[in-house]
């Protein structure tokens, strides 16, 4: 066991967790941070998908203790009150349906437009290709990263 | 058999009544049902719920899996109340006979397209009743003639005297009046929301990450549980040892269920790691040399045989067949498939003495108790409490393709919490949801058929093998006779085995389609289009392969047999002309076509292909559809847009195998499911229509493999028989 501080979405927060225990379970079991959702557990689908240090990671490949001290955002802090240019180039775009993969869909997006603020079709399926989707969204997805991005320009 | 009155039937009433398009109904799902209690002063009915604030909330009735029901729905009510759309709200309604599905034999089941279809009528007859209730209480209110009255916006406006008053403020009145017997639904062209691209409710909760799905259920004292399931399909727990698994923190018990040994604990990864301290010893059982190959060799002994149920048999296409030289036979075959939706089946209890609380992502909230009575039923018989002490809360459905009218994963929630006597989260692991799940039927299809001199298909033979999914909801008792009148049989065949096959909308004189049924002890389900998933990539394959048989052109060899199909004929038309059939494509390209009636809804699918070191690409879709009257234009774009990238799956990757009794894929990594970077342009397009509503959650599905199949078939001059393309094969 290791007491850690995990500073996520801008609070510390301090757990007594396994070594071995993925930062996915501590958001979602220990915090009652519930918007990181499982998919696969080997890291293959992307739906656990949170920043690290603005880095998106695969949170169920990522032991808890790897990252205390560092900056971690998830859905929640992604914005106060859902006003991320992502979050509204999905709401736009009407990109989710069922919305299980889409905290992870919107948190790599996001990842993606802080390195890259104008990325091409090719940019996203790269960036995108490790977030399944099995409602199919994709092609909104695409669509809502360019509107995202040309949103980033006027702002 | 469906009791909702059709549009036609409407319009006929309302022509002969002289009232115009305005027709006035006998209320149907409404009065007969006693509907639940709600806590809303205004609640006429089961669906509407008038806030004292003057919001609306509306009961939604079908569970949200992401095909829209929680807009689509709300639309309809809305429509008729005049709701201030802003202010409407939903919610998950609670298990009850009063919202039995009439197209799913009355059960409470999100499932076969039929939520639209299903509600259109009731629905807005709801809102209509509702609308009339508040109608009447301000024109008492004012003591002016209620006709001279009406309502927009959530507000009943008296012009004459500029008086208005809101929702809220007429609740309480409106709730005393009688509940109108008849009402009068809107003129189709007063419609303010039915028919536009309304935004779906649940999308800002969605981008926050705010909706509630099983996994997500937090209540005091919750504990979180994993099952060890029997790796042998038919398997069964012999004895187990958990001193290990119990020496883990945060480990708090170990139980066996019916479906295996679950592992409780403080949280997911202590269940985990209980789990795998855990030594279980099973009765592997009597299917342990069970392979794919034994799977295809008892298909193969099947259509080997004379004869099966035969579900259609016009003139005579043996015989035809026998007398003409221009004839081909040819077998297709489609293999098992997991569903994957991406939350891994989930689902929360928390059982007492004096009832159960259910969170549960279910396709089937309630059902007669002779049919297991659906989760409420699963949930009390476990409990040992009458059915009306299990208080079913929907949750959001992370995908459910079907997978989700199961009750499996809510079995597990039930007797963990029962033997513990404490709320327990199951959550399986992504592992235990590909090994055991209820897959799509595999099958053999053996196909005859021949053409005349002028190149007219004229007779049509089709063998479909495969096991049966209703089997195992036809009680042992049942005559044949009697599952055939009830409709779960057609013509001793299980009829979702044969959908997609028996009604092919060609006119080919001599057609004769003949299902035999396979045993084998691999569970099979619902999955996103059920027999069409299979039967229109191969019928439409074998149609394709006539028209080259004929040296005919698939859109002008399909659209000359249409001829009495005009919905069909209508869809292949608009899909072939949009995607430019016929006109030219850079080197290396193809395109197919597929045509398809399912769930009422009728959709061609074109598909653009490329091959490049024997990986097919599919660049391009166009999509037509006529689902009759739509009610969400985006959200049928959406669904066609999700069942093409469902299919693609299915045609480029999916095959679930059997190895010494155990299903062998496990994950992502050896079931792979369509990327974003092989996820085509799709084009949707949208047939204007006037008729009942028909599905939108399945139709999209069953043109798309046969539509790639056909163009990888063009492009390399090799057929593709077998899903999932492999041409290295």
């Amino acid at each position: 066991m290791a007491a850690i501080t995990l500073k996520i979405n801008g609070q510390d927060k301090q757990v007594d967790v396994p070594e071995d225990m993925p930062l996915l379970w501590v958001l979602r079991d220990r915090l009652d941070l519930t918007g990181t959702k499982f998919g696969c557990g080997i890291g293959s689908c992307g739906a656990c998908t949170v920043h690290l240090d603005g880095v998106a990671v695969r949170s169920c490949q990522t032991p808890a203790v790897a990252a205390a001290g560092r900056s971690i955002t998830t859905i929640e802090g992604l914005s106060a009150d859902g006003s991320h240019p992502v979050q509204q180039a999905w709401i736009e775009a009407q990109v989710p349906q069922c919305g299980y993969c889409q905290s992870g869909q919107i948190m790599a997006a996001a990842a993606l437009l802080a390195t890259n603020p104008d990325p091409s079709d090719t940019d996203i399926d790269t960036a995108m290709s490790g977030n399944l989707c099995r409602c199919g969204t994709y092609q909104r997805i695409r669509k809502a990263i360019h509107r995202a991005a040309e949103a980033g320009k006027t702002a | 058999m469906s009791p909702v009155v059709s549009r036609r039937e409407f319009l006929k009433t309302g022509a002969a009544t002289g009232a115009g398009l305005v027709i006035a109904v006998q209320l149907q799902g409404c009065a007969k049902q006693a509907p639940p209690a709600s806590t809303a002063p205004f609640a006429p009915n089961a669906w509407v719920r008038v806030q004292d604030d003057g919001s609306v909330l509306i009961e939604v009735d079908r569970s949200e899996m992401g095909q829209g029901v929680s807009t689509a729905l709300p639309m309809l009510v809305a429509e008729e109340l005049e709701a201030d759309w802003s202010s409407v709200r939903y919610e998950a309604a609670p298990a009850n006979p009063a919202y039995g599905n009439k197209l799913t034999r009355g059960m409470q089941v999100t499932g076969g397209s039929t939520a639209v279809p299903n509600g259109w009528v009731p629905l807005r007859q709801a809102g209509a009743q509702a609308r009339e209730m508040l109608l009447s209480a301000a024109a008492a209110r004012w003591g002016v003639d209620r006709a001279t009255c009406h309502a927009e916006n959530s507000r009943v406006l008296h012009e004459a005297s500029g008086r208005s008053a809101t929702y809220g403020e007429l609740a309480t009145a409106a709730a005393k009046l009688p509940v109108p017997e008849t009402v009068r639904l809107k003129d189709p062209k007063d419609w303010k929301l039915i028919g536009r691209p309304v935004p779906r409710l649940d999308v800002p909760a969605v981008v926050r990450g705010e909706p509630v799905f099983a996994g997500d259920v937090r209540v005091p004292g919750m504990l979180v549980a994993q099952v060890e399931r029997p790796p042998v399909l038919g398997g069964s727990v012999k004895s187990f040892d958990d001193a290990e698994a119990r020496a883990v923190p945060g480990v708090r018990a170990v139980v066996q269920l019916s479906g295996g040994v679950a592992v409780i604990a403080e949280d997911f990864w202590a269940a985990r790691k209980g789990r795998e301290a855990l030594v279980v010893e099973w009765d592997e059982g009597p299917n342990t040399a069970l392979d794919s190959d034994a799977v295809r060799a008892t298909l193969r002994a099947l259509v080997a045989q004379p004869k099966g149920a035969v579900v259609r048999q016009d003139g005579d296409a043996p015989g035809t067949i026998a007398s003409l030289t221009r004839k081909l036979r040819v077998e297709y075959e489609a293999p098992y498939l997991a569903h994957a939706t991406m939350e891994p089946m989930t689902c929360s209890a928390d059982v007492r003495p004096d009832g159960v609380t259910l969170w549960a992502p279910t396709q089937m909230q309630w059902g007669p108790k002779t049919f297991g009575g659906g989760a409420q039923g699963t949930a009390a018989t476990i409990a040992g409490v009458d059915m009306e002490r299990v208080d079913v809360r929907t949750t959001k459905l992370g995908g459910g393709f079907g997978r989700r009218s199961e009750m499996d994963f809510i079995a597990d929630a039930v007797e963990a919490s029962k033997a513990i006597g404490a709320p327990v989260r199951v959550v399986w692991t992504r592992e235990d949801d590909m090994r055991h799940d209820f897959y799509r039927p595999v099958t053999l299809h053996v196909f005859e058929g021949a053409v005349d001199e002028a190149g007219r298909p004229v007779a049509w033979s089709h063998v479909i093998a495969g096991p049966s999914i209703m089997a195992r909801y036809l009680p042992s008792w049942m005559p044949e006779f009697a599952a055939n009148k009830m409709g779960m049989l057609k013509h001793g065949a299980d009829p979702t085995s044969v959908e997609g096959a028996e009604n092919i909308p060609y006119g080919i004189a001599n057609v004769r389609v003949d299902y035999r049924r396979a045993e084998i002890p691999v569970p099979v389900g619902f999955w996103r289009s059920v027999g069409s998933s299979q039967n229109a990539f191969a019928t439409e394959g074998f149609i394709d392969e006539l028209a080259d048989l004929a040296g005919q052109d698939p859109v002008a060899f399909r659209r000359a047999l249409l001829a009495d199909k005009p919905r069909h004929r209508a869809v292949l038309d608009l899909a072939a002309e949009k995607a430019g059939w016929g006109t030219p494509l850079p080197p290396g390209r193809a395109r197919g076509v597929a045509v398809a009636e399912s769930f009422g809804s009728f959709v061609a699918e074109v598909a653009e292909v490329s091959v490049t070191n024997g990986v097919v690409r599919v660049h391009r879709v166009t999509c037509a559809i006529d689902c009759g009257q739509v009610v969400n234009p985006d959200i049928v774009t959406a669904q066609m847009e999700g069942a093409i990238a469902y299919g693609l799956t299915a045609a480029l990757k999916g095959e679930i195998t059997i190895e010494k009794g155990r299903v062998k894929q496990s994950n992502f990594l050896d079931y792979p499911l369509l990327r974003i970077d092989e996820m085509p342009e799709i084009a949707v397009h949208l047939v204007p229509s006037t008729e009942n509503p028909g599905g939108v959650g399945e139709p999209g599905t069953p043109p798309i493999a046969p539509a790639v199949a056909n163009a990888v078939s063009a492009l390399t001059g090799t057929r593709v028989r077998r899903l999932p393309i492999r041409l290295s094969s």
